[in-house]
C-alpha cells in the first residue's frame, strides 16, 4: 500500500497537541503530587496552615491547563473539533513543531516548579508569616511556562496563517 | 514504592524542627533555679509525657519520641542503625559481665538497639556466639573468652568499643545518607583523639592503641598511635596537621570541653541539612539534633540537682540546632 505523504499532515498535528497536553500533564502531575507530599506533612503538624500549603501545592498545577490549552487551540486549527482536517504535510509538521515549546517546557518547568514549592512549604512550616516571600520562590519558575505558552500560541496562530 | 524522597517526611520534620530547643530557650531554662523549675518548664515546651516527674523520664520521653516519630515517618529503619549499634555493643558487654560474675539484673540492658538484649544474653549465656549477627559475632567471642580466661575487664571493653566504632562507621559509610556518612567520619575521629589522649594520660602501649582505635579517612590510626606514645604535644603536632587542628585548644581546657567541641562540630556540620527538602539525611540530622538537645539538658538538670555552678555547667552546654 501506497501512503500518500501528504495525507501525514494532520498526524503531526495532532502528535504536536497530544504532546502539549500529555507532557505538560505529566509534570503538573507529578508536580502537585510532590508538593502535595510536602503540604500534607505540614497539616499532620498543624492543620491551621492548610490554606498557604494548598496554594503551593497547586503552582505546579498550571503547567498543565497550559498545555491543555495548547491542545484545544491546535485541534481547533487544524478541524479535529470540526471543519476539515486536510492538512498538508509541511504544515503538519509545523503545528508539531509550534506545539512543542509547551509539551518540553511545561514538563520540565512543573517538575522544577515542584521542588521549589516543596522548598517552600518547609519555610511556611517554621514561619507562616513569610507566606508572601514563599510564593515568590516557585512563582518565578512559572515565567519560563508562561514564556513557551505564549510562543506556541503565536506559532500555531502563524502556522494557521500561512 | 518507597519514597526515597522522603518529602513527606522532611516537612513533617520541618514542622517538628519548631519545637526544638533554641539558644534562648536553654538561657532561659539556665535561669531556673532548680531542677523541679526546669522540668516545669520543659513541659510547658512539650517534653515528657503525662505522669513523668523525674528528670530521667523527662529525657527517657524525649528519645522514645524521636523514634516513634521516625517510625511513622520511615519504612526501612535499617539507616538509623547507625545510631544503634552502640546500644547493641553496650549490651554485649553488660551480658558478658552479667554472665561472668553470675548474676541477673534486668536494667543494665538498653531496649533500643537493633538486636533484642535477650537474645545477645542467651548467646553469651549458651556460648552460642552464632544466634548473633556478622557484625558482632566474632568480637562478643573475643571478648567472652578474654573476660573468661584473663578476667581483664578493660581489654574485653576494648575490644567491643573497637568492634562497636567499627561497624558503626562502615554502616553510615555504606549507607548513602549524606548527614550519617559525615557523622561517622567525626564520631569515629572524635572517639580516636579521645582514646589517644587517655592512654597517652594514662601511659598505655602502642599494642594497646592499635587494639583501641579505629580506622578513618580523616585519621591516620598509626601515627596517631605512635604520637600517644611519645606524648600530649606529640598529638597536639600531629593533629595540628589535620582537620581537626582546632580540637587541641579543647584538649588543652579539659577533656569535657574537647567532647562538648565534637557535639559542637557535629551540630555545625549538619547545619545545612535545616535547608534540604529531600532525601533522608534531614531525619538523621533532627536525631543528633534531638541527641544534642537531651545530652544539653542531661547536663543543666544534674547540674541544678548537685548545685553545680551556672559557669561550670554554661561550660558544658551544647550549640544547638536551631
Amino acid at each position: 500500500m501506497k501512503i500518500d505523504m501528504n495525507s501525514l499532515g494532520i498526524v503531526f498535528a495532532l502528535l504536536g497537541a497530544v504532546l502539549a497536553a500529555l507532557l505538560s500533564g505529566m509534570g503538573s502531575a507529578k508536580g502537585v503530587g510532590l508538593a502535595g507530599q510536602a503540604a500534607a506533612g505540614v497539616v499532620t503538624e498543624d492543620p491551621s496552615k492548610f490554606g498557604k500549603v494548598l496554594i503551593l501545592q497547586l503552582l505546579p498545577g498550571t503547567q498543565g491547563i497550559y498545555g491543555l490549552l495548547i491542545a484545544f487551540v491546535t485541534l481547533s486549527q487544524i478541524g479535529i473539533l470540526g471543519g476539515s482536517s486536510d492538512i498538508e504535510l509541511w504544515k503538519g509538521l509545523l503545528y508539531c513543531a509550534a506545539c512543542l515549546p509547551m509539551a518540553f517546557v511545561g514538563y520540565f518547568s512543573a517538575v522544577a516548579q515542584a521542588k521549589a514549592s516543596v522548598s517552600s512549604i518547609g519555610i511556611i512550616a517554621k514561619k507562616p508569616e513569610q507566606f508572601g516571600k514563599a510564593m515568590i520562590f516557585p512563582a518565578m519558575v512559572e515565567t519560563y511556562a508562561i514564556l513557551a505558552l505564549l510562543i506556541s500560541i503565536l506559532a500555531i496562530f502563524g502556522v494557521a496563517g500561512l | 514504592m518507597i519514597d526515597k524522597q522522603y518529602t513527606y517526611a522532611v516537612a513533617r520534620i520541618r514542622s517538628k524542627e519548631i519545637m526544638l530547643l533554641s539558644k534562648s530557650d536553654v538561657e532561659q531554662i539556665m535561669s531556673c533555679k532548680s531542677e523541679k523549675e526546669c522540668l516545669r518548664l520543659l513541659t510547658e515546651k512539650g517534653w515528657g509525657r503525662p505522669g513523668d516527674e523525674t528528670a530521667e523520664q523527662f529525657l527517657s520521653a524525649e528519645r522514645e519520641k524521636t523514634w516513634e516519630l521516625m517510625r511513622e515517618l520511615v519504612e526501612d529503619m535499617s539507616d538509623f542503625d547507625t545510631f544503634l549499634y552502640i546500644n547493641d555493643f553496650h549490651n554485649l558487654k553488660a551480658a558478658i559481665k552479667q554472665v561472668y560474675t553470675n548474676t541477673s539484673r534486668d536494667d543494665i540492658f538498653i531496649t533500643n538497639g537493633t538486636i533484642k538484649p535477650e537474645l545477645i544474653l542467651t548467646a553469651v549465656q549458651e556460648h552460642n556466639f552464632s544466634l548473633l549477627p556478622d557484625f558482632m559475632r566474632s568480637c562478643a567471642e573475643e571478648a567472652y573468652y578474654v573476660q573468661l580466661h584473663t578476667a581483664d575487664s578493660q581489654l574485653c571493653d576494648i575490644i567491643i568499643d573497637q568492634a562497636s566504632l567499627e561497624t558503626t562507621y562502615q554502616k553510615g559509610k555504606a549507607s548513602g545518607v549524606e548527614v550519617l556518612a559525615e557523622y561517622v567520619e567525626l564520631y569515629i575521629a572524635a572517639a580516636d583523639i579521645n582514646i589517644a589522649i587517655r592512654s597517652c594520660r594514662t601511659g598505655k602501649d602502642k599494642v594497646f592503641l592499635e587494639r583501641a582505635l579505629a580506622a578513618c579517612d580523616t585519621i591516620n590510626i598509626q601515627s596517631l598511635s605512635s604520637a600517644a606514645t611519645e606524648g600530649e604535644e606529640a598529638i597536639y603536632e600531629y593533629l595540628q596537621n589535620t582537620v581537626y587542628a582546632d580540637a587541641v585548644q579543647a584538649i588543652k581546657k579539659s577533656l569535657s570541653a574537647f567532647e562538648c567541641w565534637c557535639d559542637n562540630l557535629i551540630i555545625s556540620h549538619i547545619q545545612i541539612q535545616k535547608y534540604n527538602s529531600f532525601t533522608l539525611s534531614p531525619l538523621a540530622a533532627y536525631i543528633l539534633a534531638k541527641e544534642n538537645e537531651i545530652k544539653t539538658m542531661r547536663i543543666v538538670l544534674s547540674g541544678k540537682r548537685n548545685d553545680i555552678s551556672d559557669l561550670s555547667i554554661r561550660e558544658r552546654l551544647r550549640e544547638m540546632y536551631v
